[in-house]
């Protein structure tokens, strides 16, 4: 019967924009996180620039140069994977693009027979590498949309641990870079050891001032000062994340609006034509009724 | 080096600058070496700190008192930078909890030593000395 095609449409027609709302509502939710995530990336800008400072120049003056954190390994056995994405989905290829992006570099060191430690940082990245079987350390979730400090602080502590115990030779950060809310780049970047251009790329500012003075000695505040410089590291790389993942969920919620939309247009134009169709054959019938009737009276 | 002018000083955690402006003097405490104050004109200096109370004396002639819990301060003749993972300026500091924290520290230090408990009562005892209530506690005891 046509009247029960109309009714299953409708019910369709319903259920799209029921989803519409909802991604409507998460499109705009993730458009006023942006704004809010790209302010913390500036305002925590300044603290890793000094950090950098202070590392040059205890490094210009000679101190630390037997330290661990500035000393790449000879023989780099494993290497450390930190892989930063979402807690959530719902954000298109956000979450995807860092764990191939990781996935890649883990196919590359088991092809060149070296090991590899996956330390993956928000749900999604948990369960994608638990569920395929991959050597993982410990996983930090929770905080992927806002992280704070002690974040950081958490992940790049453990970090420095395997490094330092020597279960890891190497630590690399892979996370999604925030260029701007119309680009995010996926990249990769050396945390532990130290980047030796970080090091030794001392600017004109830091030759000039070589000759500091140091409380404690130099050695001692180096000891201190690079756990923190790789803390300072972390918290940039998981608010650059987040940042990006409020901007690749607006988008994709944009296009799953975009989409509703669509959808709900095709279907009232169908649902539109099956009602017009009914009221023809139904009108057919009456006429048709009423003419047997008639034609049943005068006979 | 002319000891004219000022310090720009900057008081930086990693989630934002907490604090800068121009000062006369600033006085902190470094890792094992005892309080330290810088004057305009200071030789280049780079020290680790401790958890202490970090007086900043400002051009005009108030006094902004900070609690630093360790990190790093970077000496210029003409600036002072403080870099800390965790700084609370005296306005900020809830004196009432840093004094419970403080007595729980106390008590939790009559029973064994160990270093987090050791730094737990000095943070509170900075936070306390920045925020003005250490002399209140002491007058009730």
């Amino acid at each position: 019967m046509a009247g029960g095609q109309e009714r299953i449409l409708r019910g369709r027609i319903r259920s799209v924009q029921a989803t519409k709302k909802i991604t409507r509502a998460m499109e705009l939710i993730a458009a006023s996180r942006i704004v809010k995530a790209q302010q913390r990336v500036i305002a925590a800008v300044p603290y890793s620039e000094m950090i950098t400072e202070v590392v040059k120049d205890l490094a210009a003056s000679g101190a630390g140069s037997d330290s661990p954190f500035l000393k790449t390994r000879e023989e780099v056995k494993t290497t450390c994977y930190v892989t930063i994405t979402a807690d959530r989905g719902l954000c298109g290829g956000y979450n995807s693009g860092v764990m191939r992006a990781t996935e890649g570099e883990i196919k590359a060191d088991v092809l060149a027979g070296k090991d590899y430690l996956v330390v993956p940082v928000g749900r999604k990245a948990e369960s994608y590498f638990r569920f395929r079987g991959y050597n993982m350390g410990s996983g930090f979730a929770g905080f992927s949309d806002a992280p704070g400090y002690s974040d950081a602080k958490s992940i790049g502590e453990y970090v420095v641990d395997l490094y330092v115990k020597g279960i890891v030779d190497r630590v690399e950060l892979v996370y999604t870079r925030f260029v701007s809310a119309g680009t995010q780049e996926v990249v990769r970047r050396p945390l532990v050891p130290l980047d030796s251009a970080v090091v030794e790329g001392g600017d004109g500012k830091s030759a000039a001032n070589s000759d500091y003075e140091f409380e404690p000695d130099p050695s001692v505040i180096l000891e201190t000062l690079l756990p923190r410089y790789v803390e300072a590291r972390v918290y940039a790389a998981l608010l650059n994340a987040a940042a990006s993942e409020h901007a690749a969920r607006q988008r994709a919620m944009k296009s799953a609006t975009d989409n509703a939309e669509e959808l709900i247009k095709t279907l009232s134009r169908i649902m539109n034509r099956a009602r017009q169709d009914s009221i023809t054959t139904e009108i057919m019938e009456i006429v048709g009724g009423a003419e047997a009737l008639g034609s049943g009276k005068s006979a | 080096m002319a000891s004219t002018g000022a310090l720009r000083v900057e008081l930086v955690s990693p989630e934002r600058v907490l604090f800068s402006g121009e000062a006369k003097q600033v006085v902190t405490r470094t890792l094992d070496g005892g309080e330290i104050a810088f004057l305009p004109g200071h030789i280049a200096f780079l020290g680790a700190l401790t958890e202490c109370h970090t007086r900043i004396y400002l051009v005009d002639g108030k006094v902004q008192d900070v609690a630093v819990h360790g990190g790093f301060v970077e000496v210029a003749p003409d600036h002072v930078t403080i870099l800390s993972d965790s700084a609370e300026l005296a306005e900020a500091i809830d004196v009432v909890r840093a004094r419970a924290a403080k007595e729980r520290a106390e008590t939790a230090m009559r029973g064994e030593h160990d270093a987090t408990v050791e730094s737990a009562l000095r943070r509170a005892h900075a936070r306390l000395s920045a925020s003005g209530g250490l002399t209140e506690t002491r007058a009730a005891h």
